[in-house]
């Protein structure tokens, strides 16, 4: 089984779908020449030439709106916006247009785009460029939002994001690029809406979502040390999300935890938490627990970004938390 | 007001201005019904009618092939019927029944039809230019003579969609045609509170783009202007601007007061710059021909007052369809 990085399992589902279809075309801001700026789509300008790797002015409501148009004429643009605190530029078009031609043309159109984004913090790019903002899309009726944690994970959801009907918002985490994990050679699609189980446990159930995700299986080590035995749950689809799976780990494991990099307050957690409450009530022995940034913007100095984002101490203290209200 | 040059050419003949007249008085009567269906108190919502705005409908949308697709705007009646949506259908939508064009999803401001290759009326101003674009660049990519065509008044050429639209066709060289309805208001706010230039195809022009600008009140001019535009962007020339010098002779949106403009103004520009008008004086046609037409055309309207009065309503759990593919 080849091993690829996170960086190389998005360039190798664009690179495939370029490969088979061509309707599939990616464009966006540096992309070609420089392979981007996260360095994913590098080499990929020599394989499929200037107009299908297509290089964008600075104008993030033109390439979104560009995909849109392009998509509702059938074909599957790749768009990348080249940090996600930069898809607030390009907010109208993804929320006024992309999420709702479908709906308000009474089902005629379809618009199957995909809006490739990084960001998270860790690197100290400060305050416009590392926020986590998922949140803001999974609120958006007509929107699909995938944020993927592995490399294998990325691959298969990106596949099957390009070849989803509906336009979806496809989150990716600058920290997570270099990481390597295990693909098959042939690559196969995940479908949307499916959450991973990294982690089997008795305890404690986590819902994580991208960094966090590595920082649970961490703190679920330190755990078991402790003689708590941690179930992680990536949902990986934010919207449609997997509730079931989810509802089912809580009502086996009686407390849960929700981490995710984007500030608590209204975030992704959140629902995930009312979920659970509603689904799982009389299931539950503590209250949810939620782990995500404080609520600041991201700071620069690396001391106050650090105090400001999640780690796996965070998700610990949370699990621990849980376990405590009754003792154990 | 703004005087534009109209070039005397080869006329067109009786008949082909018979019909341009048609569609014409077909829109205007339609959009009079509208308003009155309004005052009655049958319709909801929004409604923005395009009287003293129909010569370019007519014109730029009778200049459009088979296959060529449109996004239109707020005030987007007069386009749909002009590219051949049928009455029964835009009526029927904006009594919000399930035979309207958008099914009721939509109403007067998210009219759509895929058949005539309607991307779509869109209530946010500039809103939907920059998918023409993108419609364009998909019909070079696959190498199709088709050109996609959008719709937009003076004041969306003050938003950012319009600017990077058109930077990225040019750019591109994309089949594409920016027809800029410029009926000198943005909703209530007049060109010299918003705009700091006469001249809005210098905004074109400073992309580099090919700029044709019109009498937007002569259907003739329209037509031809139009089909220049089309057939250089259908040519793989790039992407055209098509300045429309119009007048909208009613409010921005139907019960609008005016409070913004005198009512002499009004009157002058009825009484001036009424494209039926232009159009009229150009037809040799009897007086029973012209009545003719209007019966014709009223019973056209009516039927479709009959037809969407008599049309479903959707069921309110409806509602939850058509969000995903």
């Amino acid at each position: 089984m080849p091993e690829l990085t996170y960086r190389e399992a998005v360039r190798d589902a664009l690179s495939r779908a370029m490969r088979e279809d061509d309707d599939v075309f990616i464009m966006g801001e540096d992309i070609a020449e420089m392979g981007g700026s996260m360095a994913v789509t590098q080499g990929m300008l020599a394989e499929f030439g200037p107009e299908r790797v297509r290089n964008t002015p600075i104008s993030e409501m033109a390439i979104v709106g560009a995909g849109i148009g392009a998509a509702m004429q059938g074909m599957r643009p790749v768009v990348e916006i080249m940090y996600e605190d930069f898809t607030t530029l390009a907010m109208e078009q993804i929320v006024n247009q992309a999420a709702k031609h479908r709906y308000m043309s009474g089902g005629q159109v379809k618009v199957p785009l995909t809006i490739r984004t990084q960001g998270g913090a860790g690197w100290s790019p400060g305050a416009q460029h590392a926020q986590q903002v998922e949140a803001w899309f999974v609120h958006v009726p007509g929107l699909k939002v995938v944020f993927a944690s592995t490399p294998a994970d990325v691959r298969g959801l990106l596949w099957s994001s390009i070849y989803d009907d509906n336009t979806v918002v496809f989150f990716e985490h600058r920290i997570l690029y270099p990481i390597k994990e295990e693909v098959s050679e042939k690559l196969e699609p995940i479908p949307l809406g499916q959450a991973r189980v990294h982690r089997e446990g008795e305890d404690v159930t986590v819902v994580a979502t991208g960094r966090l995700v590595h920082e649970t299986l961490k703190a679920a080590d330190e755990a078991e040390k402790e003689g708590v035995s941690v179930e992680v749950v990536d949902p990986r689809t934010l919207l449609p999300l997997d509730e079931e799976t989810i509802v089912a780990s809580v009502k086996k494991t009686n407390r849960c935890v929700v981490a995710h990099e984007a500030v608590v307050r209204m975030g992704f957690g959140a629902e995930v938490a009312a979920i659970v409450q509603h689904q799982a009530f009389d299931w539950l022995d503590a209250p949810v627990e939620r782990v995500g940034s404080k609520f600041t913007p991201i700071p620069f100095a690396p001391v106050m970004e650090q105090y400001v984002v999640p780690h796996a101490s965070d998700v610990l203290d949370a699990i621990r938390a849980t376990v405590g209200r009754n003792g154990g | 007001m703004a005087k534009v040059e109209s070039r005397k050419r080869g006329g067109l003949s009786q008949d082909k201005l018979r019909g341009l007249y048609r569609e014409m008085l077909l829109i205007r009567r339609f959009e009079e019904k509208v308003e009155e269906r309004f005052r009655a108190g049958e319709l909801s919502g929004f409604l923005h009618v395009a009287i003293g705005q129909e010569a370019v409908a007519v014109g730029v949308c009778q200049s459009m092939a088979d296959g060529d697709v449109f996004a239109s705007t707020h005030r987007a009646h007069a386009h749909a019927l002009a590219r051949g949506m049928h009455p029964n259908a835009l009526m029927a939508e904006l009594y919000g029944k399930t035979e309207g064009c958008s099914h009721g999803y939509g109403g007067s401001m998210h009219l759509y039809d895929v058949e005539i290759g309607f991307l779509g009326a869109n209530a946010v101003v500039g809103g939907g230019l920059p998918a023409i674009t993108g419609a364009a660049l998909a019909f070079k990519f696959r190498k199709e003579p088709r050109v996609a065509v959008a719709f937009f008044g003076d004041g969306a050429t003050n938003i950012g969609t319009f600017h990077e639209s058109l930077n990225l066709a040019q750019l591109w060289g994309v089949p594409a045609v920016y027809v800029c309805e410029n009926n000198h208001y943005a909703e209530s706010t007049p060109a010299s509170q918003q705009l700091p230039i006469k001249d809005l195809a210098k905004r074109a022009v400073a992309y580099g783009m090919h700029s044709i600008t019109v009498d937007g009140q002569d259907v003739e001019e329209v037509l031809r202007a139009a089909g220049r535009a089309l057939e250089y962007a259908r040519s793989g020339k790039g992407p055209v601007f098509l300045l429309c010098e119009t007048y909208r002779l009613v409010g921005h949106y139907v019960g609008d007061p005016q409070v913004y403009r005198a009512k002499e103004e009004v009157k002058e520009l009825r009484e001036t710059q009424d494209p039926l008008d232009r159009v009229r004086a150009k037809l040799d046609l009897a007086d029973e021909d012209f009545e003719a037409i209007e019966r014709e055309v009223d019973e056209l309207v009516e039927a479709s007052v009959e037809f969407a009065k008599a049309g479903t309503d959707p069921k309110p759990e409806d509602a939850l369809k058509n969000i995903y593919a």
